[in-house]
């Protein structure tokens, strides 16, 4: 039930923020969309009410975010030079490595992360093994125990 | 400079064309159309500064999280060879 | 403030545009993807990013917010789902691959996927 409403309050912050008219009617409408949509979400049975939305570090996730947007931008950085590189020095690997999370949660942002950052793309996610495309040798290997792996393991809440 | 920039994304379109017609697996096509669905988006946000109107960022992110739905759909169709999964009756369909 | 709005414009649009250059020079389907969806990103973010220093208030600048995490979200999840599926059906790969744990562990090369 808990939540059930912070989810829905979620909704509705996501709606005020994208609104930001704060007339009393749109603020009604916006109200009655989120409860709506929690309804309709519970008859489709689509979001299973036991997700571990709320058990998750927040705190380190929002120092995570910033960290995760500069490593993204250096990802790109380094792909675009390879790509405008007459000689495309790149040395692709299909790896396996064994992420250290625990969680559902903790290895969809792991693998999310992987995707965005140094040349290296998530391909199969499963408990305990990730299947990993790096567009250099060196990604690749450096995948295991990297800082990314322990600052998602940091998030989880055990 | 607006003009540069919407030349550019122009290009990106008619080169991930490029792509898709020449193939050559189905996946290489959607990574294009994907592509050129991120293209459409930020060419939307490019048309919200020449009418100074914001709003049409908000068309913009629909837009973008069409895209997503679009592939993920045009995925499950690949895969299970139809869009209703009806052996599943509870959350646990794949 | 018009500086700033042309730098992340200009960068943006040069981004995608690098990212459909790796789309046609890449040799296989998984190294396409990483310039699509890395630089793709960057780009997007970049140019909605633009649109938020252009008009700078909040109605404008929550949205762009909302957009960028939004796609840092969902980005890769559609490149995973594509690489996945590629994976799955045997999509060959570029001869220059380097290692590969999928053939080492199966034993019989992927196979061809059938021309559509």
């Amino acid at each position: 039930m808990i939540r059930t409403l912070a989810s829905a309050l979620a909704l509705y912050s996501i709606w005020l923020l994208l609104s930001g008219m704060f007339v009393p009617f749109l603020l009604a409408a916006g109200f009655c969309c989120a409860i709506a949509i929690k309804l309709f979400s519970r008859r489709l049975n689509a979001i299973a009410e036991e997700t571990e939305v709320l058990e998750l570090n927040w705190v380190k996730l929002v120092a995570y975010y910033p960290w995760l947007i500069k490593e993204t931008v250096l990802a790109a950085w380094d792909v675009s030079k390879r790509i405008l590189n007459p000689r495309l020095p790149i040395s692709p690997a299909l790896v396996e490595f064994a992420p250290s999370q625990k969680t559902d949660l903790g290895l969809v942002i792991h693998a999310n992360s992987i995707t965005l950052t140094p040349g290296t793309i998530s391909v199969e996610v499963e408990h305990g093994r990730f299947l990993v495309h790096a567009l250099t040798e060196e990604g690749a290997l450096s995948l295991a125990g990297s800082e990314m792996d322990r600052r998602c393991a940091e998030l989880e809440v055990v | 400079m607006l003009t540069a920039a919407t030349l550019a994304l122009l290009v990106t379109v008619a080169l991930a064309l490029a792509r898709a017609a020449y193939g050559p697996s189905v996946f290489d096509r959607l990574q294009a159309a994907s592509t050129i669905g991120t293209c459409a988006m930020l060419l939307l946000a490019l048309l919200g500064f020449l009418n100074g109107r914001p709003e049409f960022l908000d068309l913009a992110l629909t837009y973008g999280l069409l895209n997503v739905i679009g592939i993920i759909a045009v995925l499950k169709f690949i895969h299970l060879g139809r869009l209703v999964n009806k052996s599943a009756e509870n959350v646990e369909d794949a | 403030m018009d500086i700033l709005t042309a730098l992340f414009m200009v960068t943006g649009c040069l981004a995608m545009l690098i990212a459909a250059i790796g789309i046609v020079r890449m040799p296989d389907l998984f190294t396409r993807m990483h310039a699509a969806s890395k630089v793709g990103t960057v780009g997007v973010s970049c140019v909605v990013l633009a649109a938020a220093t252009h008009f700078a208030e909040l109605s404008v600048v929550a949205p762009v917010l909302l957009t960028i995490v939004f796609f840092l979200a969902t980005a890769p999840v559609a490149a995973h789902m594509v690489g996945r599926a590629a994976y799955g059906t045997g999509v060959r790969m570029w001869e220059g691959t380097v290692i590969d744990e999928w053939k080492r562990r199966s034993g019989n090369p992927p196979v061809k996927p059938p021309e559509p």
